[in-house]
């Protein structure tokens, strides 16, 4: 868990950030958006201490962070940062290895845990363990980064812009990934974007910022459903917040679910589980379908799912 | 393997010069025809080159230590205020030419080899400072984030970033520092220091043109073997610290 108290930081005579106060509950994802300048990476850059706050507390676990050690305290945090920063001078396998070694884990360990990491975030190991950094894609050395942050299993990430600098696909394809891993290892997360799109699908909580203040602290749900200010109205954007909210549930909530699943028919079209209502809804309208079946994860059908029951209940 | 090849191809030529330097007398009687002494003679060259470059290694270890050191110093957080003073004083030094150091130097220090020896310091430092400078400048500002966001103290982020970084560009520097220092410490003959300037200088006062080829051939050679272990260096170095590079 993190606690921000009445935390100022002050550059000069320029207040960055203004007495906030934000609560980030143990294995909650919570994203800081707002445009560039707002605060939210200062924000960030406060709980591992890069930046000490000028004034009000900060605690992790209870512990107030001036207290710590900022080496200790940063090794038990996961930090991601656009652009990757990984170590151009070191493999791939050694830059994931840097915290464990840090923190001494002997050797066959280190090679276990590596070997285990890059697997989770879908790269061969055979064929990407000795690559240096430059050798790989935007993508891939993103996947680095965020290995090299989970490498020693720390309780908390602190992700800065990570996708900030990646193409529309790739930067889909990551959030998806992280969706999944987040839902295996559920750490206590603190991501900073300026798109609102990536914060409504990765977010537990959303604290929108604007100068340096926190204007609305909430669930992605109901950011969209209730917006505290214009600001923050503007920021989600008024006109497709239908389907904004439909993009927030998937087509497990809304389809019609057989007593057992079945096996399908060779060749059958149809959607899974986790496609949102967005997508349901817009392969609908593109195919003229009224009701599509529904795949599971075992790729059985589950069930099925109507454009009328979606265009009732999706938003 | 191979990278090693020029070095020891080029030290073996020069020493074997060195020591076989009479056995070249029918060449440069053709030079120097008139007269009777040919072959530089008031000490051996073996001497000479080991003097030379004995002062060459002192002041390139000592430069390197001071430059690296005071680089160091004027990248880290506490010492930045004297960054742009330290960057000046590195780029204005080269403009100052090592014969005004030696004639700075010889009125506190001497005649001999201490005066050489204060000028070649204070002269080969100034390039590898420079290049400590912008080999640490260089590294990138997210790279030194994340090893301090990851957990790393602050000399661990020196010892395993950012000097592997920095250390081609530095290495470069010390390159620079030793070539033109090898050539300077030859001018110290005129001060009284035991150099291969000495059968330069002894060559332009009788007016021996082989007295002067003699010098002058060992001194090129001797920059020319030391430039070659650079090189050598320098490819081992890209093997262990950037082999994408290397190819």
């Amino acid at each position: 868990m993190i606690e921000l108290k009445n935390v100022t930081r002050r550059f000069g005579d320029a207040v960055a950030v203004d007495r906030i106060n934000l609560r980030v509950e143990t294995g909650e994802v919570c994203v800081l958006v707002g445009s560039s300048g707002c605060g939210k990476s200062t924000t960030l850059r406060m709980i591992n201490q890069l930046l000490p706050h000028s004034e009000g507390e900060i605690l992790v676990d209870g512990k107030d962070v001036t207290a710590m050690n900022p080496e200790q305290l940063r090794l038990n945090m996961g930090y991601v940062i656009q652009g990757t920063g990984l170590f151009p001078h070191w493999t791939v396998a050694r830059n994931i290895a840097m915290v464990p070694q840090l923190l001494k884990w002997p050797r066959e360990q280190i090679d276990e845990r590596v070997h285990e990491l890059l697997t989770l975030l879908d790269l061969a190991p055979a064929v990407h363990a000795n690559k240096y950094p430059q050798q790989l894609s935007g993508g891939q050395a993103q996947r680095v980064g965020v290995a090299r942050a989970l490498a020693a299993n720390p309780n908390i990430l602190l992700m800065d812009e990570p996708f900030g600098a990646l193409d529309a696909i790739t930067r889909e394809n990551l959030q998806l990934e992280m969706l999944r891993i987040q839902r295996q290892l559920k750490k206590t997360t603190v991501f900073v974007t300026h798109d609102i799109d990536e914060a409504l699908r990765l977010a537990t909580r959303i604290a929108v910022m604007d100068r340096g203040s926190i204007i609305q602290h909430d669930t992605p749900e109901n950011i969209l459903r209730r917006p505290a200010s214009e600001f923050v109205e503007n920021l989600v954007g008024k006109q497709d917040r239908g389907l904004k909210l439909m993009s927030l549930r998937s087509v497990r909530d809304l389809m019609q679910a057989y007593p057992q699943p079945r096996q399908p028919e060779p060749g059958a079209d149809g959607l899974k589980e986790d496609d949102s209502l967005r997508v349901a809804l817009s392969i609908m309208l593109w195919q003229n379908w009224n009701e599509v079946p529904v795949f599971n994860a075992e790729g059985q059908e589950a069930g099925t799912i109507t454009r009328e029951r979606i265009i009732q209940e999706g938003a | 393997m191979r990278i090693w090849v020029p070095p020891v191809l080029l030290t073996a030529l020069l020493c074997a010069l060195s020591a076989g330097m009479p056995a070249l007398e029918p060449l440069f009687e053709w030079v120097q025809p008139d007269k009777q002494n040919v072959i530089y003679e008031r000490e051996s060259f073996l001497f000479l080159l080991q003097n030379h470059l004995t002062l060459v290694v002192i002041s390139a270890l000592v430069g390197t230590v001071a430059a690296v050191a005071g680089g160091i110093f004027a990248t880290r957080p506490f010492g930045r205020d004297f960054l742009p003073l330290v960057s000046q004083i590195a780029s204005i030094g080269q403009t100052f030419p090592p014969v005004a150091v030696l004639a700075l130097a010889v009125p506190v220090l001497g005649f001999g080899e201490a005066p050489i020896l204060v000028a070649l310091i204070l002269y080969g430092l100034l390039p590898i400072l420079r290049n400590t400078l912008a080999g640490l400048e260089g590294v990138d500002t997210t790279v030194r984030q994340a090893a301090l966001g990851m957990g790393m103290s602050p000399l661990q982020v020196l010892l395993q970033v950012e000097l592997p970084l920095a250390g081609r560009v530095i290495l470069a520097g010390i390159r620079t520092s030793v070539t033109i220092n090898i050539a300077t410490a030859a001018i110290g003959s005129t001060i009284g220091a035991r150099t291969l300037g000495d059968p330069v200088i002894a060559g332009l006062v009788n007016g021996n043109t082989a007295y002067v080829l003699q010098g002058a051939i060992l001194i090129g050679l001797l920059a020319l073997t030391v430039d070659s272990l650079f090189e050598a260096v320098e490819r081992v170095w890209d093997r262990r610290f950037l082999p994408q590079a290397a190819g």
